[in-house]
């Protein structure tokens, strides 16, 4: 479109601006505050500098919950990306169970996320819930609790239930916008079912499914409620991940410092990500 | 080469189809020769699109037979019967070159590489693509990309017929010329069957030997160019084809003489045959003139149309417009009208009375 | 039916099964609960969802989050209409800029916010409100509902707006009775994703609220911690939050494939 120079354009900006701001700039200011300053407990602050930053990222503990974080964001793009894809692939494109599909495979979006792990937290208990009992029933010897291995398994899987629909959705919206005679003329050029896939199907939905993953990869490297519900980042803390030891460190320990030191370098790893995200998609759109 | 009947095809898309209306195509018996160039014409809704999927098996239809030289393909997937089409918005796989797109459907059958490659560099001499051969399809501009799926549909030494379904839709207007005279000349050199889909009247015209006239999933009339104009078998041909339009005024009927208004008109069919229904007098603008005596008139309004100009007169109390050459002069008010009798047709309830039905002309 | 209706088919029953879980659960007794591992219910007992029906601490917590969603929803579209506009038609001194700041808050972790949001509310004396919740809740929602209805947006010719012009609409009359109207579909997606993120979003809701504003996820959580384990009480509390998420999404199905489509979530 056409877009014609205007300036005063930012009065119909300005709401949006202010609300932002006021949300993300004067916290921001608050937390680049702390993290530069330390104090004593008495209200008195000192300039630290550096202190800080040096101090968690030489900290081992913030090493664990990296790499932890980066076991499960990994992890889950792993099976969520390509088991939505195929999913999305054999969805009915038309008719009365689209509707159907759709609606049921979006309910575990809205679920609020402390629900979410509620409810996963209920379904593994090893006694008395579905899977636990399940699984104990069939030989293995499973409870989250206590187990590194199966508090994983089941934060994974929980992920994975929570999250995979939100592929299926957008791979199944970039699917359905590939217009019929696409495929007709596949079947007549004699294309077979993987040809097709190769080289209509994935081409049409590169665009949506870099969003899916670029989604997938900011929303899991944030997680926090329904890991927290589901395990509290234990057994010990096995499961603690980037979020769930920031919020332990600041709220849990008032450590104001260190947490916005921490929240800073947290927040720039994002914003970096967020930068190749933005860039990715305006090159997509352009071409 | 294929000489492909349709044998009496019915379709609707509906799963238990009630009324007439539910069918989209109501009746279809046909048969198109082998080697020719079919127009399908008519307008948006009217079928044709339908019985080209049909023919391409890309669409079942609910009743009826398909026949490829008295063979029942009926049940046959599109790649088995060895047709090409051509969509209304160009389909190239953006991921690959010029080369692998139209190398493409030689690959899916096995085909050797050099046989191939000789294929490829054939059709893109033909398509004048051969400097392009290694760009992206992606890149190209619409006319491009048509170009392109014609070529994927001559790359095969197997095909029968090849489908237009109105493939110069989002073709540029000066570009569309050269496109067409490219599958005018495919066609002299290759003698394909070839049918092509569309609802513009200059397209159907200048591209076929024989246009099939479609109108609410029937076939109107069959016949060559010349006869859609001179020998319109149904009003709606006569109305469709030209322009403006054929002319077609409700009359009656009294003792083998046709009547418009008070007065009589010769018409060049037999009106004695005429039964009952609705009764009209069709005759085409080019056939009406200025005379002496005749159908008393006065003149509404003249266009300017270039060449000529298309006068509208209150006739009867019925508007008749005429086609009046440059130079002529058109008179005040009170004008007299003379109908061109070898030209001027009875018609009852939208037929030609006297003349055949559908399928006259075609074999 | 295909064979392969029958991966979506596996796919939506092992969704369906933590849920069914939640569910059956809500319906027995904390002793067949504790008892042992019964499929569905031995006892069926509507007991825990009179519980919540008549105990305020609990209702309210559902009043609560609704309270404060809907102000959120209603507030995010509405800043972010006319800004979304503004992204759409005009050009201005840094408005790529602006567009592109505005998504990093989509991707700002809600950790980091915690505690300064709790200092930023306490100190403007808007703890524990409504309030509080639903304007916390724009920074990530704002960006979102401008991204989307800047998608729709884009999608109306400039010529729509030049006609009404020339009709002799004012601006304001024809932002609301023409130009609303056509992307009505977007508002629909703009207010489904709003309400969906805030609904689900429990950290800051929780860390800005006490007592009066209190969201149904705090009282949960306290429940699970405090009174030893009610899981029937806590799966019928659980239950009841997914109900108005279905009931939205059952309306806006239609819009659903539209919102995805344009890849804007």
């Amino acid at each position: 479109m056409n877009k014609t120079v205007n300036q005063k354009a930012w009065l119909f900006v300005l709401p949006v601006f202010i609300l932002v701001a006021f949300n993300a700039i004067i916290p921001l200011m608050t937390v680049v505050n702390y993290s530069v300053q330390e104090t004593f407990g008495d209200n008195t602050f000192f300039w630290s500098g550096v202190l800080w930053f040096t101090e968690v990222l030489q900290s081992e503990r913030f090493h664990d919950s990296l790499v932890r974080q980066m076991i499960f964001t990994f992890s889950i793009l792993a099976i969520e990306v390509p088991l939505g894809v195929a999913i999305a692939l054999t969805m009915p494109r038309k008719g009365p169970w689209v509707p159907v599909c759709l609606v049921l495979m979006a309910l575990p979006l809205l679920i609020p996320w402390n629900v979410v792990g509620a409810m996963w937290n209920i379904f593994a208990l090893p006694d008395i819930g579905l899977l636990g009992y399940g699984l104990n029933a069939l030989g293995f010897d499973y409870n989250f609790t206590r187990q590194i291995g199966d508090a994983w398994f089941t934060l994974i899987l929980m992920d994975v239930w929570h999250w995979t629909s939100l592929v299926v959705l957008l791979a199944y919206a970039g699917l359905v916008s590939i217009p019929d005679a696409y495929y007709q003329a596949a079947k007549i050029d004699g294309a077979g079912a993987f040809a097709i896939f190769r080289y209509i199907q994935l081409p049409k939905m590169k665009r949506v499914l870099t969003i899916a993953v670029l989604l997938r990869f900011m929303d899991s490297f944030m997680v926090y409620t329904e890991a927290v519900v589901l395990t509290g980042g234990g057994p010990g803390n096995s499961t603690t991940l980037l979020s769930i030891d920031l919020v332990k460190i600041a709220l849990g320990q008032f450590d104001l410092g260190p947490a916005a030191a921490m929240s800073i370098i947290y927040f720039l790893i994002i914003l970096a990500l967020s930068w190749v995200f933005y860039t990715l998609m305006m090159r997509n759109e352009e071409s | 080469m294929a000489r492909i009947t349709l044998d009496k095809l019915r379709h609707s898309y509906m799963e238990t189809p009630a009324a007439d209306a539910d069918w989209a195509l109501k009746q279809v018996d046909i048969t198109w020769d082998d080697g020719g160039a079919y127009a399908l014409l008519g307008p948006s809704g009217c079928g044709k699109t339908t019985l080209l999927n049909i023919i391409s098996g890309l669409l079942r239809p609910s009743q009826g037979r398909i026949l490829f030289d008295d063979r029942d393909v009926t049940a046959f997937a599109p790649d088995q019967r060895h047709i090409a089409q051509v969509f209304q918005f160009p389909v190239v796989y953006d991921t690959m070159t010029v080369y692998e797109n139209l190398a493409f459907p030689l690959r899916n059958r096995g085909v050797d590489k050099a046989t191939t490659d000789k294929r490829v560099r054939e059709v893109a001499d033909f398509i004048d693509m051969t400097h392009r051969l290694d760009e992206r399809a992606k890149g190209l501009t619409a006319d491009g990309k048509q170009k392109i799926s014609l070529g994927r549909g001559l790359v095969r030494t197997d095909v029968n017929v090849i489908m237009f379904d109105e493939p110069l839709t989002v073709i540029d207007p000066h570009l569309k010329w050269e496109l067409r005279s490219k599958l005018k000349e495919l066609h002299q050199r290759v003698r394909l069957t070839m049918i092509y889909v569309t609802h513009d009247q200059t397209e159907a015209l200048t591209f076929a030997d024989k246009v099939v006239v479609m109108n609410e999933g029937e076939v109107v009339q069959i016949g060559t160019p010349v006869d859609l104009f001179e020998r319109p078998q149904h009003t709606f041909v006569g109305h469709f084809i030209g322009s403006p339009g054929m002319n077609v005024l409700p009359c009656t009927v009294d003792n083998g003489t046709v009547y418009l208004g008070g007065d009589a008109v010769a018409v060049a069919n037999d009106a004695a045959g005429a039964a009952g229904g609705s009764l009209e007098i069709g005759i085409r603008p080019e056939f009406v003139r200025f005379a002496e005596s005749g159908l008393p008139a006065h003149v509404v309004k003249v266009s300017d149309a270039g060449r000529h100009r298309i006068v509208e007169t209150r006739c009867a109390d019925q508007t008749v417009r005429m086609l009046i050459a440059e130079g002529v002069e058109i008179p005040a008010d009170g004008v007299q009208l003379a109908f061109d009798r070898a030209n001027t047709r009875l018609y009852a309830d939208g037929w030609m009375v006297g003349g055949n039905s559908v399928a006259g002309g075609a074999q | 039916m295909k064979r392969t209706a029958l991966v979506p088919a596996l796919y939506i029953a092992f969704l369906m099964l933590p849920i069914y879980w939640l569910v059956s659960m809500s319906f027995k007794t904390t002793n067949e609960i504790l008892g042992g591992f019964s499929l569905y219910p031995r006892e069926f007992t509507l007991e825990n969802y009179i519980v919540i029906f008549t105990d305020p601490t609990w209702y309210t917590g559902y009043i609560n989050s609704l309270a404060y969603v809907s102000i959120n929803t209603v507030l995010s579209v509405a800043c972010a209409l006319p800004a979304a506009y503004a992204f759409s038609r005009y050009r201005f001194i840094g408005d790529k800029h602006l567009f592109f700041w505005l998504l990093t808050n989509r991707m700002a972790p809600p950790a980091v916010f915690a505690l300064p949001f709790f200092q930023l509310y306490s100190a403007v004396g808007l703890f524990d409100t409504h309030i509080a919740v639903a304007l916390s809740h724009t920074l990530f929602n704002i960006p979102l509902a401008v991204w989307i209805l800047e998608g729709f947006m884009s999608g109306v010719p400039k010529e729509l707006d030049e006609t009404a012009y020339v009709d002799g609409h004012s601006f304001w009359s024809f932002f609301l009775k023409i130009f609303i109207p056509t992307i009505a579909a977007g508002i629909g997606v703009a207010c489904f994703f709003c309400f969906m993120f805030s609904w689900v979003e429990l950290l800051l809701a929780k860390t800005l609220t006490a007592v009066e504003a209190k969201p149904i996820a705090a009282t949960m959580t306290r429940t699970a911690s405090t009174s030893g384990y009610e899981l029937g009480l806590l799966a019928a509390a659980g239950t009841l939050t997914i109900v108005p998420g279905a009931f939205v999404i059952y309306f806006v199905r239609n819009y659903i494939a539209k919102g995805f489509a344009l890849g804007r979530v």
